[in-house]
This record gives structure tokens, sequence and C-alpha cells, in this order.
């Protein structure tokens, strides 16, 4: 079996290029590969697109945001680009404001639904989110049993940095409760998938066929969380 | 005539919680519409639905009780119930837009009486922040909003037309208001129960729409 296994979050990501694309899930801080990319972070990579559910918070711990404030990213494909509230204007809104960043705003079921036909190999689909609003205005529109819907193309993925709960050596991944968010999409649209793991990472065989989340053929590279990484 | 007072937020989402009925898969939005989960009516079983992939959770963590791995839409720590569920964004999307839930609860900055609503973006500032409020104004079964009556300056906000670019047209079900309850109706906003003090007249005077006022106008309910 090829070895997945990789001793450090920095050697995990040492080879990520400049210009990719980066697929990074969470959702509330919860499901967030703090580790990975911290490690991005440390790498330098620049020029980079990310596809996330939002381009930071305002608190203090590594996500995406930590990587458009170092000057990283490019492009933001994300469900909120602007604050939600004035207490909770982010690096990026500071930067987006002054269009030292781009980004792309897709509705958030949109966006999952995008990530899950990359993965799925699907030319795109139409959906009723967004009709009648300026988000659906230059979209392909069509009417299907009386209801209009816009087409949605797929959104691929170079990089996904993926946090799990449990994995095997295969690769196959487990996810706890609300962390599962969108990280099986992102392993899935993602041609490297690269995941920070927090428990041991067991013998192939150990974990039960019947309960895994994302298939090991999805996934390139483990890493365990060691014991002074990242833990929220 | 009663004293007038505007309503609490807490009396408002309660209000439109007391609609909510035995079985319904109910999805609550970020900040004031949290709060309808806290109106308890033992006679009937809802089920929470967050867009983050957690179905049938419980109630706000206490101090103790948190699982840093669960949290609702607003990243609130909350309590498993027996019976929950957790799935992916795609498949909790796949229950909005597949028609699984029974209502959601949404903020707004403007609502209009053809059922228009408008909470993601303001032109004057550069993006907007959607999360999945399109996707569940386009695919819950009803959708129903709280928000003030007016802005901080006293500006109107159930319209005749919305002026911010809209959310999703014509889903708006219900409203609840520190005002008043009111429906949808083809013919317009009606105004079905008012908050206590306040008459039609003093009501429509805080609204650009035109309201209807049904004879059997009624004073706000707190409990059901």
């Amino acid at each position: 079996m090829k070895n997945k296994i990789y001793e450090t979050m920095d050697a995990s990501v040492a080879d990520i290029p400049d210009g990719v694309t980066i697929l990074s899930p969470g959702f509330s801080g919860v499901g967030v590969p703090r580790n990975l990319l911290a490690a991005l972070n440390r790498q330098g990579a620049k020029n980079l697109t990310g596809v996330s559910n939002n381009a930071g918070t305002i608190d203090e711990n590594v996500d995406i945001g930590t990587l458009v404030e170092a000057g990283q990213m490019k492009k933001m494909i994300c469900a909120f680009t602007a604050a939600t509230h004035p207490s909770q204007v982010t690096p990026f809104t500071r930067m987006y404001n002054n269009d030292e960043i781009d980004a792309e705003l897709v509705p958030q079921g949109t966006l999952a639904e995008r990530l899950r036909c990359a993965a799925a190999g699907i030319g795109g689909f139409y959906t009723p989110t967004s009709v009648g609003t300026e988000l659906a205005e230059g979209k392909e529109h069509r009417e299907f049993n009386g209801r209009m819907h816009v087409l949605e193309l797929p959104l691929p993925g170079d990089y996904g940095l993926i946090r799990a709960w449990k994995a095997d050596t295969a690769g196959n991944l487990v996810f706890r409760l609300t962390q599962r968010n969108f990280n099986p999409l992102m392993a899935m649209a993602a041609t490297v998938t690269i995941v920070e793991v927090e428990n041991d990472i067991v013998e192939a065989g150990e974990l039960d066929p019947d309960a895994i989340h994302v298939a090991g053929i999805y996934v390139d590279r483990l890493v365990r969380i060691p014991e002074d990484g990242i833990w929220i | 005539m009663a004293e007038k007072v505007k309503l609490e937020r807490q009396a408002m989402c309660d209000r439109l919680a007391m609609e909510f009925q035995d079985g319904w898969i109910v999805n609550l939005g970020v900040g004031m519409p949290t709060l309808c989960s806290n109106y308890s009516d033992s006679s009937r079983e809802i089920i929470n639905h967050a867009e983050n992939g957690v179905i049938g959770y419980g109630p706000l963590a206490k101090e103790g009780e948190e699982d840093r791995h669960l949290v609702n839409a607003g990243g609130q720590k909350v309590v498993p119930l027996p019976g929950m569920a957790c799935v992916h964004h795609a498949d909790s999307f796949m229950m909005i837009r597949g028609g699984m839930i029974d209502v959601t609860v949404m903020g707004a900055y403007e609502v209009a009486e053809n059922g228009d609503f408008a909470n993601w973006r303001i032109p004057s500032r550069k993006g907007g922040g959607i999360g999945g409020a399109m996707d569940l104004a386009a695919g819950a079964k009803r959708v129903f909003i709280a928000m003030e009556h007016t802005t901080r300056d006293g500006a109107a906000k159930l319209l005749k037309k919305c002026t911010l670019p809209i959310t999703a047209p014509g889903v708006v079900k219900m409203l609840v208001t520190d005002l008043g309850l009111f429906e949808i109706t083809p013919e317009g906003f009606n105004l079905v129960e008012h908050a206590p003090g306040w008459s039609p007249e003093e009501i429509q005077d805080q609204t650009e729409a035109k309201l209807i006022i049904p004879d059997d106008l009624k004073e706000f309910r707190f409990r059901s």
C-alpha cells in the first residue's frame, strides 16, 4: 500500500506552487484545517485562489483569512464577501474594499453543490437558488416543471486541505458531528487531498468500512495533528 | 387602551414559534431568529435543521456541556438530542432545496408587499453576505421574517417594493416586527395582531406599504 503518511504539516504542503486553487473547509470555526493553513502560510505560496464558506474571521485563530492577510490569496470564492456586522470587519473586507483582492460571491448551497459536481464528473446543474436576484444576472436560465432555474458550473480545486477526526493508512476518513460540513466535498473535489487528523492514524482494516465518510482513494496525504498543534 | 409598548425580540420570536406545527423541520437563521428556539411547547415536537448539516439538535449548551465539534448555524455550541443526525454540506442543502424544511426564519433589511425580501447586500458597500439565505429562501416551504418595523433612523422597512437587492422574489409568508404580526397575502400586508397600545393607524404611519386591517384584528399574543 502506498504510504500516505507525512511526518509534518510543513512537509505535506511543501510542493504547493503559486497560482493554484485551494479548497478550505470549515464552518463557524469547526472542521477548519488550521494546522495545514498555518503550514501553507509559513510555506509562502502566492497568487492563490481560495474556496471557503467565508474569507476569515476576526478571531486570532489561523484560518484562510491568515493567508488573505499575508497577501497570499489573489481571489476568494465564498458565501460572504462583506462583513455581516460592522464589528466583523476582517482583513479580507478591508483588502476587498481597497481592490487588493478579488472575490466571487456564491450562495452557500450552490457552493457545496458546485464542489460536489466537480467531484462527481457532472458538467453543471440548474438550481432555483438566486433566480430573480442580482446573482442570477448573465447566467443561463431554464424552466423545469414550471419553475425557473439558473445554470451553475462545477468548482474543482488543485489542493484540498482537510480536517478529519479519524483516518486509516488507506486514507479512509471519518468526521465527527458538525466537523463534517464542507470537508468530504472538498476532499473529493481536489486533485491533491491533504488531511490533518485529530486521532492517531490507524492501520487499514481498523475502521468500520460502513462508517467511512470519505473513501481513501480520494486522499493523498495524511498528517497527525501533533500535541502542540492547533486543536480548536 | 393598554400602554403603548414595542415588542421585545424574544416576544417577536416566540410569536413566530407559536406558528410552528407538530413535526415541522425548522431552520433558524443567525441572529434574532435563533431566539425562536427558546419558545417551548411540550405539546409538539420540532426538529431543528442547521445549514452546517445537523438535524435534530437541542438547546444551547450550558457551561461544561459544550462539545467543540457541535455548533448550530450561528456557531453557538448546542447539545445533541436523541435521534440527531449529521450530514455534509451538499446533503444539508439538498434537504433545503429539496423541500424538507417546513419553515425558515430569517432577519431582513426590507420586506415588500409582494413577498420579496432583502437581507444580503447594501449597495453602498462592496460585496455581500449570503450564506445559506438564498437557498433557504428558494427551497423552504415557508419563509418567516423577524425584524424591527423601521430602521434606526425611522425609515420604513415594510415597503411597496424593495429598494435593496432582493434575496428571493415573492417568498415571505409571515412577518413579525416590534409593532405586530403580519401575513403576506396576494393583496399585500395583512395586519393580524398589533402590539399592545398601538392603533392600526399608528402602525400604518410607520409603514410605507398600505396595510390591510381585518375586522377581527387582535392584540399581540405572548403565549399560545
